[in-house]
C-alpha cells in the first residue's frame, strides 16, 4: 500500500506543478494513524500531509458536487466503489464532468478502526499487511488480527470494479472472491413480519438522528432535503412515529432506492452502527428480482428502472406478490 | 378567510335511496370553513344550478363542494355553475358520492357515514385550491389512423373529406385488413372485396391521405391536438416510387416455399409478393426470412428482371417523425390461437379449419380459386359440419369469457353459400344460442334454416376425432336430449376473435387504456363509445369491441366526426392543473424528465443568490405548462419534493388523507 501511496503523491505532485489540475482531492493524515480525512490538495507543500492506507474508506465522489463547480480542474483519486457514485452524480447533472481528472487507484478493502478496537486492540499506531494476517501494532505491543473480520462492513462484500476513470494507479491484482451481498437481507426476509419488525425497531430505536448518514451519502444530494423543509409536511413526519426515526429511514430509502449504488458510507459513517446499508440492499434486491440486473452507476447516462417504463415491466401485482422476473 | 357551501344531490334516488342526503347537508354546516350547505333532488339541473349560484352570491362563497356523482360525469357542469357566478371554476371540487358511495354500498348509515367522510375530504382540499386559469395551446390540423382495414379506411376517408390531411399507418404491405380477406358479407351477401377495393382505391387517389404501409407506429409524445408520432418505416425492400406492380418478380423468384399469410398460411407465395391482386400500394415486398438474397447473398434475381429497377437489397428500416391533431386507433382482430382446444382437433387434421381459412376456400381469389376442396386430399367435402363458439362465451379460462358477436352470422352465410353452390352438400351447425339482433340479421338466418335446409342443433361439441379418414364429431343434441356423432369431411370452427396484439404497444404508446381482454377501453360504454378516456385518441372497429363490417363502418365515421370537430378548431383550452417546479429546491437531475411521458420537461442553467453577495448557477427544471397534462409522475419521482401539481398540490392531498383518517 506505501508503494500505491507513493506513486500517488508523485502524481499528484506532477499535476498541481504542471498547472493541468487546480486541486487534487484525497486523503490527509489525521491525528492517528486510523482517522485520515477526506480533504482538498491546492500546493505541492500541502501534499505533505497526503495519505492512502487501509482507513482511507471515505468515498470522495460527493465532494465533488461542490468542488467541480470551482474554477479549474479538479484531479480526483476514486476507488471502484466511489467511481459508481461518480457515475451515478455525472448521470444527476450533479458532477461537471468536464471539470473532473479522475485517477482510478485500486483498493485492497479497508479496516474498521471499530472492529479493530472490538478485538482488544487500542492505542494504535500502526498496521501492516501480509495477506490475510494484519499485525497491528500499538503502544502495548503488537496484535495479530484475521484481515477478513476487520474489514468495513461495506467492504465484506465488494466486487465493484473501476467504471470510470481517466488514468488508474494499479499496482497490485486484487484477488477475485465470490460472496453474496445479499446474504444478510435473506436473512431478514426469511423472518416472520413481526420479528422483521423487532429488528428494525432495536437498530431504528439506536438513532441519534445526527443525520450522518444523509450527509455522507452521494445520492442524497438534494439542495434541500425534505427533512430540512418544513414546508415539505415530511420534517414532522419522520418523529412522529411509533419509534424514533423510523419514517426518517425508510423515506431516505425510497428516495435512494434505484439510485443507490450500495457504497456503504451510510453504515460506516453510522456512530450508532446501525446497519443501514440493509435497507438499501433490499431495494437493490427486489429491482434486480423485478427489473432485471441493475447497478447504479455502472453508466453516466441513460434511465434507471425505477424511472422508465419498458413494455413488460413489472405490473403493480407482480410486485405485491413478490413475483421477480 | 374560506367561505365554503356544500351542495349534496340525492340524483333522484340514486343518492338518496342509499345515502341519507339531508343528514349529510345537515352534519357539513358546523364543519369548520362551511358557511352553507343544502341538498338537491338535481343539482345538475337548472334549477339545482341556479340554487348554486345564488348561495355563491348571496353567501360570498370562495369555494365549493357538489357531493354528488363522479366528476367524470358533472365537474365541468358545475364548474361553468361558478363560473357564471363569478367564482373561479377551479374553487369547486366534487365529493363523489354515487360512484364511490351509495351505488356499491347497501347499508344507510355506513353509506351516510361514508359519504360524510367523502364530503369532508373535498372540503379539506377546497380550502386549499387557489385559482387557476386555462391557457391555450394550438391545433395541428392532421390526422393519424392506426391501422388500414375497413374502420382505418372509412375514418381516413370520411376526415380527408372534410378537408384535414390523414395518414393511415399499416403494419402489413397493403391496406385492406381482414375484410380484404373475407369472400362474402351479411345480410347482403355483397362480395367483400366489390365494396372493399373502390374505399381502398378511393384512399389512395385522395390528395389528403398518405398512407403509410409496411410502417409501425413507434413513439408518441405530445397531447390532444399536439401529437408528435415516430413511425418506423420497415425496409420492404423494394422501392415504392419505383415498383409498378407488374409482378415479373412474383414469377421470377426462385424461393416459392414461403406460407401466404393473407390465405392464412392455406398455400404458398414467393418471397416478393404482392399480398393480393387489388392490393394498395400495388407494391411488391420481400420477405427477408424467405429471401435467398437477403439470407446468403447469393441469387439476385428479381433485381435482374424488374424494369423499374425498384428492387434495393440495401434498404434499411427509417423514421419518420409528423404531428397530428388527433389519432385514431383502428388495429383490428384476430382469430384465437386454438392449441387450448385439442379436443376440436384443429392441430391434428388439416380438415378441421377456422372460419377465416373457410373464407379464403370459397374466395375466387384464394388457393383453390373459389372451390369448396377440402384442404387433406382436394376433395369436395360431402359433409360439413360447424361448431359455435369455439372460444367464445368460455369461462373455463381457455377462450374468452365474451361473444365475438360476428359467428353466428357468418355461419349462417357459411352454411347457405355452400347449400346453394354445392346442393348436394350436407351442413350441420352446433350452436349455444343463435344471436341475430340487427337490421335483415334475424330473416338471414331463418332463410339459412327454412329455405337452405341447414341442419341447425342445439348443443356443443365435445369431441373431433379421425376415424378411418373421417371426421367424427361427437356432440350434444339439446332438444331431442340425445348424444350424437356425425361423420363429416369438414369441420369449421367459429373461432373467437380477439383484438390484434399489437394493440397493446399500441395502446401503450398513446397511454390509452386496455381491459383485461385487451380491448381499448372506451370513455363512457354509452355516452362517449369512440373516445378514449385518454383525450384527442379515437377508437375504431374491433380494436374496441367485437363488432361486424356495419358496426365498425359506423364507429369510423364516428371517429371522424369527433376527429373533424376537434381538427376544425383552431384552439383548444389547456388543464391549468400544470406540473410546477420551485426552482429553489430543484437539484437538476432529470429524474423528473426521465419519467415525463409527455416531454414537458426542460432544464435551464440559472442563477441563484447564496447571500454575501454570492451567487451559484444551477440547472433547474421548467414544465412547458402546454404540454403538461398534469398525470403527476415527477412530483412523485422528485427527491426534494421541488415538484408540485397545480389543483392537486402534496399539500391538498395530504389534507385530503388527514380527513378521512380524522376520527
Amino acid at each position: 500500500m506505501k508503494d500505491v501511496e507513493m506513486k500517488m503523491k508523485e502524481r499528484a505532485k506532477q499535476l498541481l506543478e504542471s498547472g493541468e489540475v487546480a486541486r487534487v482531492v484525497g486523503w490527509k493524515k489525521g491525528d492517528f494513524c486510523y482517522d485520515p480525512s477526506p480533504a482538498t490538495f491546492e500546493t505541492v507543500e500541502e501534499l505533505d500531509n497526503f495519505v492512502y492506507d487501509y482507513f482511507c474508506g471515505a468515498n470522495l465522489s460527493k465532494y465533488l458536487i461542490q468542488i467541480s463547480k470551482k474554477e479549474g480542474k479538479t484531479a480526483v483519486f476514486l476507488k471502484p466503489c466511489d467511481t459508481y457514485s461518480f457515475n451515478q452524480l455525472v448521470k444527476e447533472h450533479r458532477i461537471n464532468r468536464e471539470n473532473v481528472y479522475v485517477i482510478a487507484v485500486e483498493c485492497m478493502a479497508k479496516f474498521d478502526i471499530e472492529k479493530i478496537k472490538e478485538k482488544g486492540v487500542s492505542q494504535i499506531t500502526g498496521v501492516e499487511v501480509k495477506d490475510k494476517d494484519v499485525k497491528v501494532s500499538s503502544l502495548y505491543g503488537e496484535t495479530t488480527l484475521y484481515k477478513p473480520e476487520i474489514l468495513l462492513t461495506k467492504c465484506e462484500t465488494c466486487q465493484k470494479t473501476h467504471q470510470v476513470k481517466d488514468e488508474e494507479i494499479i499496482l497490485h491484482e486484487r484477488p477475485e472472491r465470490d460472496v453474496d451481498r445479499f446474504a444478510e437481507v435473506k436473512k431478514l426476509e426469511a423472518m416472520t413480519e413481526d420479528e422483521r419488525f423487532a429488528f428494525w425497531k432495536e437498530q431504528l430505536s439506536k438513532c441519534i438522528r445526527c443525520n450522518a448518514c444523509r450527509n455522507v451519502c452521494p445520492a442524497c444530494s438534494c439542495v434541500k432535503c425534505v427533512f430540512d423543509n418544513p414546508a415539505s409536511g415530511v420534517a414532522a413526519k419522520a418523529n412522529d412515529s411509533e419509534f424514533e426515526e423510523k419514517l426518517f429511514h425508510v423515506i431516505r430509502a425510497f428516495h435512494v432506492a434505484g439510485r443507490c449504488t450500495d457504497c456503504g458510507e451510510c453504515s460506516r459513517v453510522c456512530p450508532q452502527h446501525i446497519p443501514l446499508h440493509l435497507l438499501n440492499r433490499k431495494f437493490i434486491k427486489d429491482i434486480d428480482g423485478l427489473y432485471g440486473e441493475f447497478q447504479a452507476g455502472e453508466e453516466a447516462e441513460g434511465k434507471t428502472p425505477l424511472t422508465s417504463y419498458t413494455e413488460g415491466d413489472a405490473e403493480p401485482n407482480d410486485v405485491l406478490n413478490g413475483e421477480a422476473k | 378567510m374560506q367561505r365554503i357551501g356544500v351542495f349534496i344531490c340525492w340524483c333522484g334516488s340514486n343518492i338518496a335511496a342509499t345515502v341519507d342526503v339531508q343528514k349529510v347537508a345537515e352534519v357539513m354546516k358546523s364543519e369548520p370553513g362551511v358557511v352553507y350547505s343544502a341538498d338537491y333532488q338535481y343539482m345538475c339541473s337548472e334549477n339545482g344550478q341556479q340554487l348554486i349560484k345564488q348561495a355563491i352570491k348571496e353567501h360570498n362563497l370562495t369555494g365549493i363542494v357538489v357531493g354528488s356523482c363522479s366528476p367524470r360525469m358533472h365537474e365541468a357542469t358545475f364548474r361553468k355553475t361558478a363560473e357564471a357566478a363569478g367564482l373561479n371554476p377551479y374553487m369547486v371540487e366534487i365529493a363523489n358520492i354515487r360512484e364511490h358511495c351509495s351505488w356499491i354500498h347497501k347499508d344507510m348509515d355506513e353509506a351516510t357515514e361514508k359519504a360524510i367522510i367523502l364530503v369532508r375530504t373535498a372540503i379539506a382540499k377546497v380550502k386549499l385550491n387557489a385559482p387557476l386559469m386555462a391557457g391555450e395551446s394550438p391545433v395541428v390540423k392532421r390526422a393519424l389512423v392506426i391501422g388500414g382495414g375497413i374502420a382505418g379506411i372509412q375514418a381516413a376517408l370520411d376526415i380527408a373529406d372534410a378537408g384535414f390531411e390523414v395518414d393511415i399507418v399499416e403494419k402489413n404491405a397493403t391496406i385492406g385488413g381482414r375484410m380484404a380477406q373475407l369472400d362474402k358479407t351479411f345480410p347482403t351477401l355483397d362480395c367483400s372485396a366489390c365494396i372493399l377495393t373502390p374505399k381502398m382505391v378511393d384512399c389512395a387517389q385522395h390528395e389528403k391521405i398518405d398512407i403509410l404501409s409496411y410502417s409501425e407506429v413507434e413513439e408518441v409524445k405530445g397531447f390532444v391536438g399536439n401529437f408528435s408520432v415516430k413511425i418506423r418505416r420497415k425496409a420492404r425492400y423494394v422501392d415504392e416510387t419505383k415498383c409498378t406492380g407488374c409482378k415479373i418478380c412474383m414469377e421470377k423468384c426462385p424461393s416459392k416455399k414461403g406460407l401466404n399469410s393473407f390465405n392464412m398460411d392455406l398455400n404458398t407465395r414467393p418471397a416478393i409478393h404482392i399480398p393480393f391482386a387489388q392490393a394498395i400500394p400495388n407494391v411488391a415486398v420481400i420477405d427477408p426470412e424467405q429471401c435467398i438474397k437477403l439470407k446468403t447473398g447469393k441469387c439476385g434475381i428479381c433485381q435482374k428482371f424488374c424494369g423499374a429497377g425498384a428492387i434495393d437489397y440495401e434498404q434499411k428500416d427509417t423514421f419518420i417523425e409528423r404531428e397530428y391533431g388527433a389519432i385514431v386507433v383502428a388495429t383490428g382482430y384476430k382469430p384465437i390461437n386454438l392449441d387450448a382446444f385439442n379436443e376440436y382437433g384443429y392441430n391434428d387434421n388439416k380438415d378441421v379449419i377456422t372460419s377465416l381459412e373457410l373464407e379464403r376456400l370459397m374466395n375466387a381469389a384464394g388457393p383453390t380459386n373459389g372451390v369448396l376442396l377440402r384442404p387433406s386430399d382436394g376433395e369436395h367435402p360431402k359433409v360439413i359440419t360447424f361448431i359455435q363458439c369455439v372460444g367464445s362465451r368460455d369461462s373455463s379460462g381457455c377462450g374468452k369469457p365474451y361473444c365475438s358477436k360476428i359467428c353466428c352470422m357468418y355461419t349462417a352465410k357459411h352454411a347457405m353459400l355452400i347449400r346453394e353452390k354445392y346442393p348436394d352438400t350436407e351442413v350441420h351447425v352446433f350452436y349455444i344460442d343463435v344471436r341475430t339482433p340487427g337490421k335483415n340479421y334475424d330473416e338471414f338466418y331463418r332463410r339459412a334454416v327454412e329455405q337452405y335446409g341447414v341442419d341447425y342443433i342445439k348443443g356443443m361439441v365435445g369431441k373431433v376425432y379421425n376415424e378411418n379418414g373421417k371426421l367424427m364429431v361427437q356432440g350434444s343434441n339439446l332438444i331431442d336430449n340425445e348424444q350424437i356423432t356425425i361423420e363429416s369431411d369438414l369441420v369449421v370452427l367459429a373461432a373467437a376473435i380477439e383484438p390484434e396484439p399489437s394493440v397493446r404497444k399500441v395502446a401503450t404508446l398513446l397511454t390509452a387504456s386496455i381491459d383485461t381482454n385487451n380491448f381499448l377501453t372506451e370513455s363512457h360504454a354509452k355516452l362517449r363509445p369512440v373516445e378514449s378516456p385518454t383525450a384527442g385518441v379515437y377508437l375504431a372497429g374491433v380494436c374496441q369491441g367485437p363488432k361486424d363490417i356495419p358496426e365498425t363502418v359506423s364507429q369510423a365515421s364516428a371517429c371522424a366526426a369527433k376527429v373533424i370537430g376537434l381538427l376544425a378548431k383552431d384552439k383548444l383550452k389547456t388543464n391549468p392543473c400544470v406540473a410546477i417546479p420551485d426552482e429553489s429546491m430543484c437539484n437538476g437531475c432529470s429524474q423528473c424528465a426521465n419519467v415525463c411521458a409527455y416531454g414537458a420537461i426542460t432544464y435551464e442553467n440559472k442563477e441563484f443568490r447564496l447571500g454575501g453577495g454570492k451567487t451559484e448557477i444551477r440547472r433547474v427544471a421548467c414544465v412547458n405548462p402546454a404540454v403538461c397534462q398534469g398525470c403527476g409522475a415527477c412530483t412523485v419521482t422528485c427527491p426534494s419534493g421541488a415538484m408540485d401539481l397545480k389543483g392537486f398540490s402534496s399539500k391538498q392531498i395530504m389534507s385530503e388523507v388527514e380527513a378521512i383518517c380524522k376520527k
